[in-house]
């Protein structure tokens, strides 16, 4: 560290160390560094392993809003494109690739048609989809799941195990009545697909809106999430993926941690900045910069995921 | 001007999720206020619009995610008419009267629902539920 004044080393140490004690604390170190506009937050855990758990990707992308045409993006298929051949550019194959909800900005057939054949193109094993409130803006999801619903369960949500780690998506987006919502089926089926994963088994949850209250006067959290976390303090890893915000964002509660995605659409503000969450206008030859698609690496003997966001190219 | 990505902004950003993993990791107080307004309960939507006068009127707009006015009165067998005029469409669904409109937006941005019985109806946008507003209807 290059300081001309020792005191500003002291208290970098200083805050160093309390940031290790706090980490500690919470269960996991993070180390975030930025390059190239790649933000990287790694896990530096050396607590209990996860023996079962095999090192694999995948690719989380979101918020890509097809059929939307406001000054905020003029071409939202253009941006999802591009978010498509960064994701089918990466070095290692992703074992799948999941898409956390506003596919679509108005649930048309026409827009879900679109949105399912450039989905179809990304060069992956598998593609997983949820919904986000913008993909039943004038039904209750029934148009979505036509598209998508095949092999998921109420509205849309499902579960699975990969590779040594178990992951569940929900659906917070239907019959909103300020926040996101679960609903009371759908966390009965939470706690039974739970029951039946081992404690030590990392656990990934996606959702589009957050399961954390981020900005509730914006809608911005889920009414019901308490219930469905309440399942989880068991386990020794918990990461949960969402979109909706536009916005990176990460938060840390207990052996919990949360992530919004990067849109592939475009940014909002962040909550509270401005009457509402209206599309941020940027000048065009910086949007790529909001936008962007995250890869997750489960690494085995780790105890969590690590993240990698990466902007779109200009 | 509100650009949460520009490059120095990028940093700070970074910078911001430091702070918040370090106050959640230290501060129990942090963490309990934010799990409690996750936890408020769904019978919410009814304290913004009542807190304001119903004006009378039976046309409302929409305007920045508002409904205005956001409380309306009207006499049973009125017909009531949103208009959005934001650019971001916007939708009229309520779970105490049964009205749920298709997806308002650009040359569709009217919806219209007669109201029969009186009583107060509160309703939200489907699309982004925290927008609030009643109809209270009279005999």
């Amino acid at each position: 560290m290059n300081s001309a004044n020792p005191d500003d080393a002291f208290k970098h140490e200083l805050s160093r160390r309390r940031f290790l004690r706090h980490a500690a604390w919470a269960g996991a170190a993070v180390a975030v560094t930025v390059s190239g506009g790649v933000v990287t937050s790694n896990v530096l855990h050396h607590g209990s392993s996860t023996p079962n758990a095999e090192d694999f990707s995948f690719v989380q992308i979101s918020d890509s809003h097809i059929g939307f045409t406001g000054a905020a993006n003029p071409d939202v298929t253009k941006t999802f494109q591009s978010a498509i051949d960064l994701v089918n550019a990466l070095p290692a194959r992703p074992d799948f690739v999941v898409h956390t909800g506003d596919l679509t900005h108005f649930s048309t057939n026409e827009q879900f048609d679109q949105v399912k054949q450039m989905l179809s193109t990304l060069r992956t094993g598998q593609v997983l989809v949820l919904p986000g409130e913008h993909d039943s803006t004038d039904d209750t999801g029934e148009k979505y799941r036509q598209f998508f619903g095949a092999g998921t369960q109420g509205d849309g949500w499902f579960s699975f195990d990969h590779r040594g780690a178990h992951f569940v998506a929900l659906v917070n987006t239907i019959n909103l009545q300020k926040l996101g919502h679960l609903g009371p089926e759908q966390l009965a089926w939470l706690e039974g697909d739970l029951k039946r994963v081992k404690s030590e088994t990392p656990l990934v949850v996606f959702s589009h809106i957050p399961l954390f209250a981020m900005y509730p006067d914006w809608g911005w959290g889920t009414d019901d999430a308490t219930t469905a976390l309440g399942y989880m303090p068991r386990f020794g890893s918990v990461t949960v993926l969402n979109g909706h915000v536009h916005q990176l964002m990460k938060k840390v509660e207990g052996n919990i941690t949360f992530h919004t995605a990067a849109p592939t659409a475009y940014p909002l503000p962040h909550g509270g900045d401005g009457p509402a969450p209206k599309p941020v206008v940027v000048p065009a030859a910086q949007l790529h910069q909001a936008l962007g698609i995250r890869q997750a690496h489960l690494l085995p003997g780790r105890h969590g995921l690590a993240i990698t966001d990466q902007e779109l190219p200009s | 001007m509100s650009f949460p990505f520009s490059r120095p902004a990028a940093l700070a950003v970074v910078i911001g999720t430091l702070a918040a993993v370090g106050l959640t990791a230290c501060g129990g107080a942090t963490h309990a206020a934010t799990m409690a307004a996750a936890a408020t309960p769904q019978a919410a939507p009814a304290a913004t619009p009542a807190a304001q006068p119903a004006v009378a009127t039976s046309a409302v707009t929409i305007d920045n995610f508002s409904f205005m006015p956001a409380a309306i009165k009207v006499k049973a067998g009125t017909t009531v008419t949103w208009t959005n005029s934001d650019e971001e469409p916007h939708s009229v669904v309520s779970s105490e009267e049964p009205m749920r409109s298709k997806t308002l937006a650009g040359p569709n941005n009217t919806f219209t629902h007669t109201f029969a019985k009186p009583g107060t109806y509160h309703y939200n946008c489907g699309i982004h539920p925290f927008m609030h507003g009643s109809v209270e209807v009279t005999a």
